[in-house]
């Protein structure tokens, strides 16, 4: 059995200035074709103006099992964000 | 429906017999959370997945070929343009769904395998010939209609790759069937000769696009689970039933009759009663003695044998180039 073509993850920036985003993946023997295969499978449509391909396998994710001991911790900061603070309404626009 | 048929692993529990782990997945799908790839899952989950979005997979790769068939007998060049672009969208939806049944750890080349080994099936629909250009009216009107009916609540299904998948899918699809619609308008606005090839094509797309959403409610055996785990969003019957609602009057505007006898306006339920299809075909289709199964499988496998020396030296060549920088290094 032949070698199988490697995994790219493919990132597309669409027309208005926003960063790359993850669209999905493909498979393709090199970065070059995955970018060529990208543009026929993600960017029919107008879709975007730039592409990235990243090989899968260059991914390093965090683990769903420390989702708790990473994310957690933010959750009881509540005053890193503006409406824990009361200011007065005579104060105007902040 | 480009599923039919997806035999859940696992019999539906009740939530004594669930473990811990079984009855915290339970909760989240139930509160409408996505499952993603890396989260844990039963393994009847995972497996009736992959069954699942691989049959939708290879449905769109199968259902390339009737359409293909008119590519190089289109009347136009605009249609013929408009038919590329239809068929390319497939394939690209074909790409979609394998790289959501990948996440599941499976991979491309043994869905490929399970497809032309029979393993895995693909929808009924493409097992039946397209005969005339009205065909490829019928296909994109009432199969695509057919699809859409089951794509659209699928986009919320509880399994996120999946569920992206047919975010894009869907987002394409609506051109796919007005395309179709399009091509039915000609044709039976046209010539008398060309109106009674789009009668034709709806008399003979009608029963096998009714057969698309998978046997009756009472014979349909594997949806409790399925349903549960929101892999399976509506019934059956249900499905089929807003199919025709939405379909019959669009017939009506084309000056086509649907070939039903027992076709009828219920006012009670506020939808059309209508003949069920011939279920001994649907099972004889899927068995693998529909009219086109063994070209469709042929034509798939021929393509695999014949794309392999294409497949070989393009990943030869990457290697080649990487051990050379590798050692340039």
């Amino acid at each position: 059995m032949s070698k199988e073509w490697p995994l790219w993850e493919i990132f597309i920036r669409g027309q208005n200035g926003l960063s790359h985003r993850h669209v999905g993946s493909l498979h393709a023997p090199d970065a070059e074709m995955a970018v060529r295969n990208a543009r026929d499978v993600y960017t029919r449509r107008n879709e975007g103006v730039s592409i990235w391909v990243v090989p899968s396998a260059q991914i390093t994710a965090s683990a769903p099992s420390e989702k708790g001991l990473l994310f957690e911790p933010s959750q009881s900061k509540i005053y890193r964000h503006p409406t824990f603070y009361d200011i007065p309404d005579d104060v105007g626009h902040m | 429906m480009y599923a039919q048929m997806i035999k859940s692993t696992g019999s539906l529990k009740s939530r004594e017999d669930m473990t811990p782990e079984e009855a915290a997945f339970q909760d989240r799908i139930d509160a409408g959370d996505k499952i993603e790839p890396t989260d844990w899952m039963p393994e009847g989950y995972r497996k009736t997945l992959i069954r699942q979005i691989g049959q939708h997979a290879h449905s769109e790769i199968v259902g390339q070929l009737p359409e293909g068939n008119w590519i190089t007998r289109a009347p136009t060049l605009e249609r013929k343009a408009i038919l590329l672009a239809k068929v390319q969208d497939e394939a690209g939806h074909g790409l979609y769904l394998y790289c959501a049944a990948e996440t599941l750890g499976v991979s491309r080349d043994d869905l490929t395998e399970q497809l032309l080994s029979g393993r895995m099936k693909y929808s009924s629909i493409f097992n039946y010939p397209t005969l005339t250009w009205a065909d490829i009216g019928a296909v994109g009107w009432l199969v695509d209609g057919a699809a859409i009916m089951n794509q659209v609540p699928l986009q919320r299904t509880s399994y996120g790759p999946y569920a992206r998948a047919m975010v894009r899918i869907c987002k394409e699809e609506s051109f796919h069937q007005r395309q179709g619609f399009s091509i039915m308008m000609k044709m039976a606005k046209g010539t008398p000769e060309q109106k009674e090839m789009a009668q034709d094509a709806l008399n003979r797309f009608w029963y096998p696009s009714l057969m698309m959403f998978g046997p009756s409610d009472k014979d349909s055996v594997h949806s409790a689970q399925s349903m549960a785990w929101r892999i399976k969003m509506n019934s059956n019957d249900e499905l089929r039933q807003k199919f025709v609602d939405q379909t019959v009057p669009q017939a009506h505007f084309l000056g086509l009759t649907v070939p039903d006898e027992n076709l009828k306006w219920n006012e009670e339920k506020q939808g059309w009663d209508f003949s069920e299809p011939d279920w001994t075909e649907f099972y004889d289709v899927l068995a693998g003695n529909g009219p086109c199964n063994a070209d469709r499988i042929e034509a798939r496998q021929n393509a695999w044998n014949d794309g392999a020396w294409f497949r070989d030296g393009l990943m030869a060549h990457a290697d080649k180039r990487a051990a050379r920088a590798h050692a340039a290094e």
